[in-house]
């Protein structure tokens, strides 16, 4: 591959139609930012997640998917983009569909007049996405800003650069079944504000994330759900054998890492969020908490680490899965820490 | 995580070299900062232990066909990484009628229809459908 031609390439497809693509940790996110961007509101994949209050965790032992428990470090997927909408004043208008050649149809009638549009997807169709990434995952979003020689321009945030796909194939992955069903789901904004003074949703985003993670009751969610986690994890081994704790530990790991969560599971975009919003609230104990998170985030790295040694069966002697649930108290203290803190958070004092 | 720490690793080259991710990280100054990861060991790992679950599934139902017990139809609804209940959900059926065209005499009586609603379903043809290649 060329990289020099790719960036020409990506310059052609700007001149299309004015239509920027910024790639981004997580696509939720990303195709928010990018939308808003293109209708004059310039703002930050982090800051998106941050108002949107996006970072969360939850272990449901009774939600399985693939036979493996539920777990996630981020919001049901859509309510960052509904939730950050909502606070900033932006209006978008949400299409679903039954009938699939029509909604390719509507699709084609957004594109002529000349308005990017983003859809929902399921990753298992999209065929310009590396094959080990493509599972049956039903909601993944990205934006199509272009049609050229029949093949659809399409802008995928967590892309290096923008790409095409065919009719064919993106009708299939707006029609993906299964858990989630995009039902060719296809939004944009219809009013956004051209000036928005951030602060009162940071301070709206940042509360409701905190409350999120630390006053809703019950054992799954939030700081509680990392120390359920922990207390269930430590006795995989014996419970359920080996093999059967490696996969639930890997699946765990693919939550944490993989596509879209810019590492460590949000945690590091969420600093990223605090130290945007400490400067423009400025309040400097805001930074001293994103430095705190990304400690947090680091030891859910080591979290990581320390699991794929354990499932590849290379791990050291003070490895194991005690070591792995003590992590998890610590990051569960350390969290419920600053999130007890930034309930506090007001415009005031 | 410092800039420097993003890690660097795909010994395996799971992502075929087609992309990298963007990571959040900070600079030496404290400041957040993006940067391209190519890939990180312990997710690379789960990755391929979730593959290699998926290869296993195949290769029973593979192992099925080949001793009868099984329709081509499973080998490759395996191959697609549905199940049952997924496949049905494309079909337009009930789960119960997906399960019994697994079963190869079953399979064998299907109407061409059925066959060509299959295959368009799982992008390929009707040969290929009747076959393991």
């Amino acid at each position: 591959m060329n990289s020099t031609l790719e960036v020409s390439s990506a310059e052609q497809h700007k001149a299309i139609m004015g239509f920027d693509h910024v790639q981004s940790a997580h696509c939720e996110n990303g195709v928010t930012a990018n939308l808003l961007k293109f209708h004059g509101l310039n703002i930050s994949e982090a800051m998106v997640f941050g108002i949107g209050s996006g970072i969360f965790f939850c272990h449901i032992p009774f939600l399985q998917l693939n036979k493996l428990p539920l777990t996630s470090y981020r919001v049901f997927p859509g309510l960052v983009f509904s939730r950050a909408n909502r606070r900033l004043g932006v209006k978008m208008k949400i299409h679903r569909f039954r009938n699939a050649d029509k909604a390719m149809g509507v699709l084609d009638k957004m594109l002529d007049e000349g308005l990017p549009v983003a859809l929902q997807t399921s990753v298992f169709y999209l065929p310009y996405l590396p094959k080990a990434l493509r599972f049956h995952f039903n909601a993944h979003n990205l934006i199509v800003y272009g049609k050229s020689n029949g093949n659809y321009l399409i802008s995928d945030p967590i892309m290096e650069v923008p790409t095409e796909i065919s009719y064919e194939d993106l009708k299939r992955a707006r029609f993906a079944k299964g858990i989630g069903a995009p039902n060719g789901k296809m939004y944009y904004p219809i009013t956004v504000p051209k000036e928005v003074d951030l602060r009162k949703p940071i301070v709206a985003g940042i509360r409701r994330a905190a409350f999120d993670m630390t006053k809703i009751p019950g054992p799954f969610l939030g700081v509680n759900g990392i120390r359920f986690l922990s207390r269930r994890l430590r006795k995989w081994p014996d419970k359920m054998g080996e093999r059967r704790a490696g996969l639930n530990l890997g699946q765990i790991i693919r939550m944490q890492e993989e596509i879209g969560t810019g590492g460590g599971g949000f945690r590091f975009i969420f600093g990223a969020f605090l130290q945007e919003a400490a400067r423009i609230l400025e309040k400097e104990w805001l930074q001293d908490l994103s430095v705190e998170i990304t400690v947090s985030g680091d030891r859910w790295r080591d979290f990581a680490v320390m699991a794929g040694r354990i499932f590849k069966r290379r791990q050291s002697e003070d490895e194991n899965y005690d070591a792995l649930a003590d992590l998890l108290l610590e990051c569960a203290d350390r969290e419920n820490e600053i999130f007890g803190k930034l309930r506090g958070l007001s415009l005031k004092d | 995580m410092k800039e420097e720490d993003v890690p660097q690793e795909d010994e395996n080259k799971l992502y075929e070299g087609k992309n990298r991710l963007l990571e959040y990280a900070v600079d030496k100054d404290g400041n957040y900062t993006q940067k391209l990861s190519v890939g990180f060991e312990p997710k690379n790992v789960a990755l391929e232990q979730a593959w290699e679950l998926i290869d296993d599934q195949v290769a029973e139902s593979k192992k099925g066909v080949e001793a009868g017990e099984l329709s081509t139809l499973a080998y490759h609804m395996e191959k697609n990484l549905m199940d049952p209940g997924l496949l049905a959900q494309h079909m337009g059926y009930f789960t119960w009628r997906v399960k019994r065209h697994l079963r190869p005499k079953i399979f064998a009586k299907l109407k061409t229809s059925v066959l060509e609603k299959y295959a368009e379903v799982l992008k390929m043809t009707v040969d290929q459908l009747k076959t393991i290649e």
